[in-house]
This record gives structure tokens, C-alpha cells and sequence, in this order.
């Protein structure tokens, strides 16, 4: 999915996003960064859904992490300046709400950028059996690791956190509170 | 702010040739479904289906406004993050409720057209959204009503013929697990607590109750969505066991006390709404109306 081009850093390229003639719209719109999780992609995070290139003109899919992200408005120029800024001179972004985004979606480089940025990764969601959907009065426990000190010794704080795709946890060894990204 | 200083940061805002706009989130709106496909399809009502997802979304954002009022108000900092969290969903959904709406009545009218620009009687939220939170606990017993039975409708509407509705379901249906999950928490926390906080959230049953019989009446618009939108009495047992589970858990009595009548079989969803719901609205659409043309 993901090629050769990938910000590895959590800096944001600045007029470096001039196309070469092998780079296609897929490669330009991948690496761009998320706003909120700059140390990710949008193809990383699993945002990307699909881009359609026909000459100039390129088509870019994303999708919502929750209803309410703002970002959205900040992605859609994004990608518009990056592509337009690697010659493509037609953009259109569209965004699709089906099927509704899944943290499963974050590819395996993803998790471990967030990881490394101290952002635990989402565990597996469960998965809906078709019945009511069930009432959990417990934390749930989650085996989470510490992304500072690798202990699984640790417990959510708050099932909500400085984002909307984010929890608040904290290690019990290391005593360092870290942010988790939620499994849906 | 002079004038020309006031385009400087619009023109800054908006820009797009450079990375600009990134200085700051939400400081302008799109269409909440923008790039969706919004035709409406055969067979389904239009009208109705804008009637009802107005219903929908007014739930959301009047109780979306509610929460926000936490804000800076709520007793720990991770608390008040977690209001707002769940804020920020409603006001999600509402918005894209809204512009669907707008896009299916055939008006074009926009969420903020709706948001701000509506009379109290055109709103179609139901009444238990309207009050202001007495205390932390009556926050805490109408998020748990809210967001169970918003749950099970949207649990419902992810099969809905309307492919725009069953995706905003399914999305929401993940959003409402959390809030319904975190309220019943607390619940259970402060029920089963001190005997202060028992009273309390005691109490703060008591006086939501009245306003949940009215959750479960069928109306007509949505007996003229057949497949489309879920008859609102057939919800009712499956809120019922989550609230008696939760209330049971907490040590707490499931309140006896009469529903809030209608006035003449009128109620929130027809535009009947309670005295407090003219402070919310006012509060909430007073900058708009006072600054016409500014943007944000």
C-alpha cells in the first residue's frame, strides 16, 4: 500500500513535495501528515481510503475517525496544496462514512510511529456478535504496554483523552501517564 | 480588531497556496457531507426523512450544547475532557443529521441555517435534552438515558434503507458504546458511594424520569419511513434492562414518578419544548444573529 516515500519524522515537509515522474497521487496523498498525529500519515492512519488519478485529474477519498473530528477541513486543503503543488492541477476530495473507520485500519509502520511518539496502539476491537451491544460497568481491561518502559503493568485513567481517537492511561511501574489510542 | 487587521486573519485562515491554514483547526466549516452521495433513494419519503433526521439532530445538539456548559465547570480536569469528548461527538453527528436534512427536504439549507436560524417551534428535539444540570448527577442520569436509548436507535438505523442515515448510524453506534459506558460508570460509582452521593444520584433520577416516556412514543414520521427509521416504542425493552442493570448495580430505585404530559398529544418532537429550552437557545444562536455575515 504504503511506498517509499514516508515522512519518518514528525516534521512536516515544507515545499518539499515536488513530485517525481514515477510518483503517482497515491504517493503524494499517503505521506501526507494528520494534523492532529503528525508523527502519522493519512494512508498510515487508514484515513486514505482510495485515489483516483485519470492525467491530471485526482480524485482522493478519506473518511472520518469520529463524527465530530475537525480536522477534516485541514486534511481535505492539505491534500489539495500537496497535490497541487506536485502538479496534479485537478483535485477533488471526497469523503465516504461507510463503512465506518476502524483503529484496525492503522497499518503495522503506523502503530509503530505512535509507539515510538509514546502513544500506545489500539488494540483489536471486539467484535459485534448482532445482539444488543453489551453494557461493560468494568474498565475494561485492555493489555496495554507502556510505550515508555514496555510494562504491561498498566490501567486507563480516562476512557477519553486530548483527541477524540485517544484514552488517558497510566503505568503502574513507571508511574508515567501515556495516551492510548482508542480500539473501535 | 480593525477592520483590515479582521481580513488579514480571514484571508490567512482560508488560505490554501500555502500551509497556512494549518494555524489553526476548526477555524472555518464545510458542508458536514461534503463529497457524500446525498440522493435520496427511491421509494422514501424526502420530507419525512428531512423531519426525522432533524429529530435526530436536534437531540444532538441541544444535548451537545448542554455538556458543553461543563466546560471549565466540571470537578476534575479528566472529566471535564471526557464531556467534551462526547460534546464533540454529538455535535458530530448533528452536524451531518443537519445537512442531510437540508440536502433531503430539497431547501439547501445549511447546519448553521438550522443551528441559528430557527424558531424554538421548529426545533424537534425531544424535552429531555432542554434542562440545565442541576449538580454533576443530573449530567451523569441524562447522559445514561440519552445515550442508551440513542444507542439502541442507532444500533437499529445501521440497517436503515436510507444509506446516508445507516452510515452516520454505524459510525455513531461506536461514539454512544463510550458515552453510555461512561455515564453507567459513574453512575454505579456515585450510586453505590457515600450515602450523599446515593441521595444525589437518587435525586438527579428523580428528576430526569419524567422526560423518558416521551423517548418511546411512536410518531408519524417515522411510520411514514417505513424501513427507514425504527418506530420508537419497539426501543423501549432494550433501554429498559440497560437502565434497570445499571440502577440495580448502583443500589438505586428505578424512579415512580408520572411522565411530563403533552399539550394536546404535542411534544418536543413537535415543536412543544420546555421553558429552559429558550435560555439554550438563545445562548447558543445569540452571536450568530448578532454577527450576520462572520465566519468561523
Amino acid at each position: 500500500m504504503v511506498t517509499g516515500n514516508i515522512v519518518t519524522s514528525a516534521t512536516v515537509p515544507t515545499g518539499g513535495a515536488v513530485a517525481t515522474e514515477a510518483e503517482t497521487a497515491w504517493d503524494v496523498a499517503a505521506r501526507v501528515p494528520d494534523p492532529e498525529l503528525p508523527m502519522v500519515t493519512l494512508a498510515e492512519l487508514g484515513i486514505l481510503r482510495e485515489v483516483k488519478q485519470d492525467g491530471q485529474a485526482v480524485t482522493v477519498v478519506i473518511t472520518p475517525t469520529y463524527s465530530g473530528c475537525p480536522a477534516m477541513l485541514e486534511i481535505t486543503r492539505d491534500l489539495r496544496y500537496r497535490l497541487r503543488a506536485a502538479g496534479f492541477g485537478d483535485v477533488t476530495v471526497r469523503t465516504e462514512l461507510s463503512p465506518p473507520w476502524s483503529s484496525s485500519w492503522i497499518t503495522r509502520r503506523g502503530r509503530e510511529k505512535l509507539s515510538s511518539a509514546g502513544i500506545a496502539p489500539p488494540n483489536m476491537p471486539g467484535r459485534g456478535n448482532g445482539g444488543p451491544i453489551p453494557l461493560i460497568l468494568r474498565l475494561p481491561a485492555r493489555d496495554i504496554a507502556c510505550p515508555l518502559c514496555g510494562s504491561g503493568h498498566t490501567e486507563e485513567i480516562s476512557p477519553f483523552g486530548a483527541t477524540a481517537c485517544k484514552a488517558l492511561y497510566r503505568c503502574r511501574d513507571c508511574a508515567e501517564p501515556f495516551e492510548y489510542m482508542k480500539d473501535i | 480588531m480593525s477592520d483590515s487587521l479582521e481580513d488579514d486573519f480571514a484571508a490567512h485562515a482560508l488560505a490554501e497556496d500555502t500551509e497556512d491554514h494549518r494555524w489553526a483547526f476548526g477555524t472555518g466549516f464545510t458542508d458536514a457531507l461534503e463529497g457524500v452521495d446525498t440522493r435520496v433513494p427511491d421509494g422514501v419519503d424526502a420530507q419525512a426523512l428531512a423531519a426525522y433526521c432533524l429529530m435526530l439532530g436536534d437531540d444532538a445538539l441541544i444535548l451537545s450544547h448542554r455538556l458543553q456548559q461543563w466546560v471549565t465547570r466540571a470537578p476534575e480536569l479528566e472529566e471535564e475532557t471526557a464531556i467534551a469528548n462526547i460534546a464533540l461527538d454529538l455535535l458530530g453527528q448533528a452536524r451531518m443529521l443537519l445537512a442531510r436534512a437540508g440536502k433531503a427536504d430539497g431547501t439547501g439549507r445549511d447546519e448553521d441555517q438550522f443551528a441559528f436560524w430557527r424558531e424554538a417551534k421548529e426545533f424537534r428535539n425531544v424535552r429531555l435534552v432542554e434542562r440545565a444540570d442541576g449538580d454533576f448527577a443530573e449530567m451523569l442520569a441524562r447522559l445514561l438515558v440519552f445515550s442508551a436509548w440513542r444507542l439502541a436507535q442507532f444500533d437499529a438505523l445501521r440497517s436503515s434503507k436510507d444509506p446516508v442515515l445507516s452510515a452516520i448510524a454505524a459510525k455513531g453506534v461506536k461514539e454512544l458504546t463510550y458515552h453510555r459506558d461512561y455515564a453507567a460508570r459513574w453512575v454505579v460509582r456515585l450510586g453505590d458511594g457515600t450515602a450523599e452521593s446515593h441521595r444525589r444520584m437518587q435525586a438527579a433520577f428523580q428528576t430526569v424520569w419524567p422526560l423518558v416516556d416521551e423517548l418511546f412514543l411512536t410518531h408519524r414520521v417515522e411510520a411514514a419511513l417505513p424501513q427507514v427509521a425504527p418506530d420508537a416504542s419497539t426501543l423501549r425493552s432494550e433501554v429498559d434492562v440497560i437502565l434497570d442493570t445499571v440502577l440495580a448495580t448502583a443500589t438505586l430505585d428505578r424512579p415512580e414518578v408520572p411522565p411530563l404530559a403533552g399539550v394536546g398529544s404535542r411534544y418536543g418532537r413537535d415543536g412543544l419544548h420546555t421553558e429552559a429550552f429558550g435560555y439554550v437557545l438563545a445562548e447558543m444562536q445569540s452571536v450568530a444573529r448578532a454577527h450576520t455575515d462572520a465566519t468561523w
